[in-house]
């Protein structure tokens, strides 16, 4: 029974003691035992990302009315074991002009800085990699990470598209990771805290709720920024076919470009999971405190809802074009998370005392508030702009 | 030689290579790679020191903000210009002499130290915790904060001005 309330814990007993038995050091077999479980944790991480292919492309089939992989398998499930094998049999492609080392080290990077965010996702109550107090901040370094291996690849592929689909991305990664900072920092203000960990617990206990209630302004801010983050439709400029190719990763083939690949469904399906975290409770659910394991599954659940909302956008939104995009970013969303983050501030210190339904009601109100106030403001402006426009428009009518 | 050791010795060895590429390499973007690998040495540096705060804003600002910029830079300046330029002036001696002194002084200054060699003192509390109050508390460095945030204020406000002249 203990191993279904404590599992990592018993596996943990069990290996020492067999390991003892062999005669090693404590610290030898803590070392061995601690560094297994970081393997079999990433080998766990990247045969979800596999199973991951299957889940995207038959998301996307159904968004756009196809079948989507139905052939090898039940439900085309083992679609991706073909996909994987064929990129793995491509010929690797180096270009004459290319920067050999950047250009291999790019799609390394690329992968690890998703890799990285695993070290710090509480899975549940007892599943985790490491409680780090500056968590929030480590996300948005690994984040940084990412931004140095696109820049790499574009670079050292020699190639004009690669380098514009570089510095495309990097420009729509710098400056979307400000709204996404801002909106990192309200729950951490909630909470007073930037542990994942705490995030998580104070969303039920001492009469704690999911933070989308709390400040759901707030969640809509870290979905699109996330989503910029993630360079996917409408931001995905930087592989927009018909101007640019593919982008900053044309020159890559075979596995290269597949790590480039499954990073990218790791990372939307890691965003997934932060948002669960963040504001939707994470493992949180019923029993899932005595039973990490159904923790665990509450959470896949929680982040695969949030990656299959970041797919619905992908699939539904045209592209929108980049001074759109910067000027979205820069003359509305920094400005509104900002403001946001100081009327968060502001009400939660105020209602610090209150009861707990008070405290909801008036976080929720206040955000309610500042959504009209930013609509009234938007359609002033719209006014303005359409009675200083040339009347000629109206006379065709 | 305790774990701690190796990681510090290793990352040194890391970081001392790394800048020396920094200054000899002909290429300037892998001169710009070689700095990011110097300035990550230095936030293992920070992490091994419990400065977790420290580790995570070093790769935040230098690594995701300051050498992206500088690799950008670096992207829009002529490659060739640099294939065949001799890499010293002519006074590099002099250079190298003032160098070499001052590693000498820093060496025995640090040789100087009372607590030279010491442990690093136990945690007591959460570093981010103190670090944080700190920031803020009228008698640690409220004033030092503020100062800083005026000058980034006036930085923007300048960027905004000379970027918004007609």
């Amino acid at each position: 029974m203990e191993f279904l309330t404590d599992p990592i814990k018993v596996i943990y007993d069990w290996l020492m003691s067999v390991l003892s038995g062999w005669g090693w050091a404590d610290w030898v077999s803590a070392l061995v035992i601690n560094l297994l479980a970081i393997v079999v944790f990433i080998l766990i991480v990247m045969v979800l990302d596999i199973i991951l292919v299957w889940v995207e492309r038959k998301v996307v089939a159904r968004f756009q009315d196809r079948l989507g992989p139905n052939r090898v398998g039940p439900f085309g499930l083992f679609q991706p074991f073909p996909d994987i094998i064929k990129l793995i049999l491509k010929e690797d492609i180096t270009p004459e002009g290319a920067d050999r080392v950047p250009f291999n080290l790019a799609p390394i990077l690329s992968l690890a800085s998703v890799l990285f965010l695993w070290a710090v996702v509480p899975l549940s109550s007892r599943i985790y990699g490491v409680d780090l107090n500056v968590a929030l901040l480590y996300l948005v370094a690994a984040g940084s990470i990412g931004t140095l291996s696109i820049i790499l690849a574009g670079w050292s592929s020699n190639n004009k598209y690669a380098l514009m689909g570089a510095y495309r991305m990097v420009s729509n990664m710098i400056s979307y990771e400000i709204p996404m900072v801002i909106a990192l920092l309200i729950p951490t203000v909630i909470v007073g805290s930037m542990s994942l960990k705490a995030i998580t617990e104070a969303q039920f206990t001492n009469g704690g709720v999911w933070f989308v209630l709390i400040s759901p302004l707030g969640a809509l801010i870290f979905l699109i920024a996330a989503i910029a983050e993630l360079g996917r439709s409408p931001f995905d400029l930087h592989e927009g076919e018909s101007e640019i190719v593919s982008g900053y990763h044309i020159e890559y083939s075979g596995m290269k470009f597949g790590l480039f690949y499954a990073g990218e469904l790791l990372h939307a399906f890691t965003f997934g999971g932060f948002i669960a975290v963040l504001f939707f409770g994470g493992w949180h659910g019923p029993w899932a405190e005595q039973y990490p394991l159904l923790g665990v599954f509450y959470f896949v659940i929680k982040a695969m809802i949030g990656y299959w909302v970041i797919m619905w956008v992908k699939y539904t939104v045209p592209r929108i074009r980049i001074d759109h995009m910067l000027a979205f970013n820069w003359k509305f969303l920094t400005p509104l998370a900002f403001v946001l983050l100081m009327v968060t501030a502001l009400t939660h210190r105020i209602l610090l005392d209150a009861p707990t339904w008070l405290y909801v009601a008036g976080m929720f109100l206040s955000n309610v508030v500042l959504v009209w106030l930013t609509v009234e403001l938007m359609r002033a402006q719209a006014r303005r702009k359409r009675q200083s426009l040339p009347v000629i428009a109206a006379v065709e009518h | 030689m305790t774990a701690e050791q190796i990681i510090f010795f290793l990352t040194a060895a890391l970081i001392l290579v790394s800048a020396l590429m920094v200054v000899t390499t002909r290429n300037l973007v892998h001169a710009a790679l070689w700095l990011i690998a110097t300035l990550f040495g230095g936030a293992v540096l920070f992490a091994t020191l419990d400065a977790a705060f420290l580790a995570v804003v070093q790769v935040v600002v230098y690594i995701g903000a300051i050498a992206i910029m500088f690799i950008f830079v670096v992207m829009l300046t002529r490659r060739d210009l640099l294939a065949k330029a001799s890499q010293t002036n002519a006074g590099w001696p002099w250079a190298a002499l003032v160098a070499i002194g001052t590693l000498a002084g820093l060496v025995f200054l640090s040789g100087q130290m009372p607590n030279a060699g010491a442990q690093k003192a136990a945690l007591v509390g959460d570093p981010l915790v103190a670090l944080s109050t700190a920031l803020v508390s009228p008698d640690a460095y409220v004033l030092a904060f503020e100062v800083a945030s005026i000058m980034l204020l006036a930085a923007l406000v300048g960027a905004v001005y000379i970027a918004n002249r007609k």
